[in-house]
């Protein structure tokens, strides 16, 4: 069966004056993947999904996200995808309501649109109780939670989470995947960076970055049998290694 | 529509992070009323109710009018009266009385027969500008008799007083400072307010959240900025509002001049703090360099407290890049002179320049950052 590609990206460089920080990687996502975009800090995955999210130009190549180029098209890739950065994305001094009607605004959303989406999302995440609460003082897993559901609000074709689960208690971070399991059931496609090895075997597909280049790109299952190894940390800790 | 109905969200949401944050809100409305106060009221050569002495070697008709008069003003309150020469000194270790008036003995005499009689006014000097400013009023009040009492008798007589007054030197400080502090209060507001909102995203990550969106970086500039246009233009309101009701400031010029000159001097003050959070990562950062690179020149150097005149050379060269010193001009000649644009259109050019200058710095650098 042939997949379909919804992000497509051949030779992608980015240079910082003599630095090249991204070494003309090529690589495929295809539409509904889990796809897990893994390296050490510094090895320019996040250089990389900047370039990816169109809001840093490449030195040379060329990518395709949902459709468009993101160099030329960047204001079309922007609306076709949602983004939940590493550092808690949302306004603390703002309610729920208040964060959802902003970021739902922002992204073109009708006034009845925002509506449901407020009713829609209070009721899934189960926030009755605090829906008038600033977000401030909500624990940050819940802050996380709905962080994603934020990203999601203008139901975008794929979601680009950046180290979405840093400093939460593995429990939230269970359900944090469960979450991401729903959406991708949805059709939406998942494009996540982590440093959690144990997250890495949730990925339907993993890459694994050193050194501004791609070292390995497979099933998490394919990864491990031909590094030989049980786990994806062992995977990760082989190629760092086998570099150096 | 839809792009309209996005800056409204925006604003929305700028204004309720002012108006939740309670530093925010002092800065905003509680700094302008204060500074507007502090320096009408505690800042000024204006002396009130000071508490003087008399002492009258004569005590007769003449020395009587003029107690009465002294008396009547404002100014003093004559606390005691006292008796003999030795007295004084000990009056003064009291710390209570700032001033002793001394009547030479037979007053009226010497009026009627020699045409002269002397006053004396022995100030504390211990703060020499209040005795200053007391010697002033003295003499201002005693010169006041007696041209009331040339009027009423044609002899020519004269009150000798050692110092004369032109004008009240109260008012010169107020006409100093309202647009002084309107100038720092703009500067405040505009460029620290707008630099440490917009690091503030930065430092929590928001600003990467709007830059991915499909808002346009112009886009989230100018929604950052327009509250503080808004809530600057209130300011200069208030502050003027205050001049002129509590102080009696007067606005000569065109109210309508002085308001484009205003958001003139507001827009530049905002592209400066645009300017700042430009280069700097973090709230302290952009508050550090507000404070340092715009609040201090702008009350050192813009002739607000230290005249311009006075400065060394290259201080005076200085001054001319700083774009409050223009406005602190502009601002004057408009509401003391009451002039038009036509003797202000240098300087009014110089700002504008000025101000398309850092918006285009500004935007430049702002484009590098995001690359």
């Amino acid at each position: 069966m042939e997949r379909e590609k919804i992000i497509s990206v051949k030779n992608l460089t980015k240079e910082f004056g003599h630095f090249t920080a991204v070494k003309g990687i090529s690589f495929d996502v295809y539409k509904g993947e889990i796809f897990g975009f893994l390296g050490a800090n510094g090895a320019g995955k996040t250089t990389a999904m900047k370039m990816l999210i169109g809001i840093s130009n490449p030195t040379s190549g060329e990518a395709n996200v949902a459709g468009f180029d993101v160099h030329s098209q960047a204001d079309m890739v922007k609306k076709s995808i949602g983004y939940m950065s590493q550092k808690f994305s949302m306004y603390d001094d703002l309610t729920i309501k208040e964060n959802i009607t902003f970021f739902g605004g922002i992204y073109g959303l009708s006034r009845i649109e925002i509506k449901q989406k407020i009713a829609q999302l209070i009721e899934e995440l189960e926030l009755q109780e605090v829906a008038n609460n600033l977000v401030g003082s909500l624990p940050l897993g819940w802050k996380q939670k709905l962080s994603f559901s934020v990203a999601l609000l203008h139901e975008p074709k794929i979601v680009f989470l950046d180290e979405p689960t840093g400093g939460v208690d593995p429990i939230t971070r269970r359900q944090f995947w469960e979450m991401i399991y729903t959406q991708a059931y949805k059709g939406t496609t998942i494009f996540v960076t982590t440093h959690y090895m144990d997250e890495a075997e949730y990925c339907d597909r993993v890459s694994i970055m050193v050194d501004g280049s791609i070292e390995a790109l497979d099933t998490p299952k394919n990864l491990k049998e031909q590094f030989k190894v049980d786990s994806m940390n062992d995977v990760f800790l082989k190629l760092a290694r086998n570099i150096e | 529509m839809t792009i309209m109905k996005r800056f409204i969200g925006f604003v929305k949401k700028e204004f309720y992070h002012i108006f939740r944050d309670k530093r925010s809100l002092f800065i905003l409305f509680g700094m302008p009323i204060a500074q507007i106060l502090l320096f009408g009221f505690a800042i000024t050569n204006e002396i009130n109710n000071v508490d003087i002495a008399i002492l009258d070697q004569s005590n007769d008709i003449e020395t009587q009018k003029i107690i009465y008069k002294i008396k009547a003003s404002p100014y003093f309150n004559v606390a005691n009266q006292i008796e003999k020469e030795s007295d004084i000194e000990s009056e003064f270790k009291k710390g209570k009385i700032k001033a002793v008036l001394i009547f030479e003995p037979n007053f009226s005499k010497n009026l009627e027969t020699k045409k002269v009689a002397v006053v004396q006014a022995i100030t504390d000097a211990t703060e020499p500008n209040v005795a200053n400013t007391i010697a002033n009023y003295t003499s201002a009040i005693i010169q006041n008799y007696q041209s009331q009492k040339k009027q009423s008798n044609s002899n020519q007589v004269k009150v000798e007083v050692q110092s004369r007054m032109f004008y009240n030197p109260e008012l010169k400080s107020v006409f100093n400072f309202v647009p002084g502090v309107m100038t720092v209060i703009l500067m405040l507001v505009s460029a620290m307010m707008t630099s440490i909102s917009i690091t503030r995203e930065k430092e929590l990550g928001t600003m990467e959240i709007l830059l991915v969106s499909p808002l346009k970086p112009f886009q989230v500039i100018i929604g950052k900025v327009f509250p503080y246009i808004f809530l600057s233009i209130i300011n200069a309101i208030v502050i003027l509002t205050l001049g002129y009701f509590v102080f009696k400031m007067p606005i000569n010029g065109s109210i309508f001049l002085l308001a484009f000159e205003s958001i003139l001097f507001i827009i530049s003050a905002l592209s400066l703090g645009i300017l700042i959070s430009t280069v700097s990562n973090s709230q302290q950062t952009a508050m550090m360099l507000s404070l340092m690179g715009l609040m201090l020149p702008v009350i050192i150097l813009s002739g607000f407290i230290f005249p311009i005149n006075s400065m060394p050379l290259p201080m005076q060269v200085i001054s001319n890049i700083i774009p409050a010193k223009w406005f602190i001009i502009i601002v004057k000649a408009i509401m003391l002179k009451g002039v038009g644009i036509q003797y202000i259109w240098k300087e009014t050019l110089i700002l504008i320049g000025m101000t398309v200058f850092f918006i285009t710095l500004s935007i430049k650098k702002y484009k590098i950052r995001l690359e």
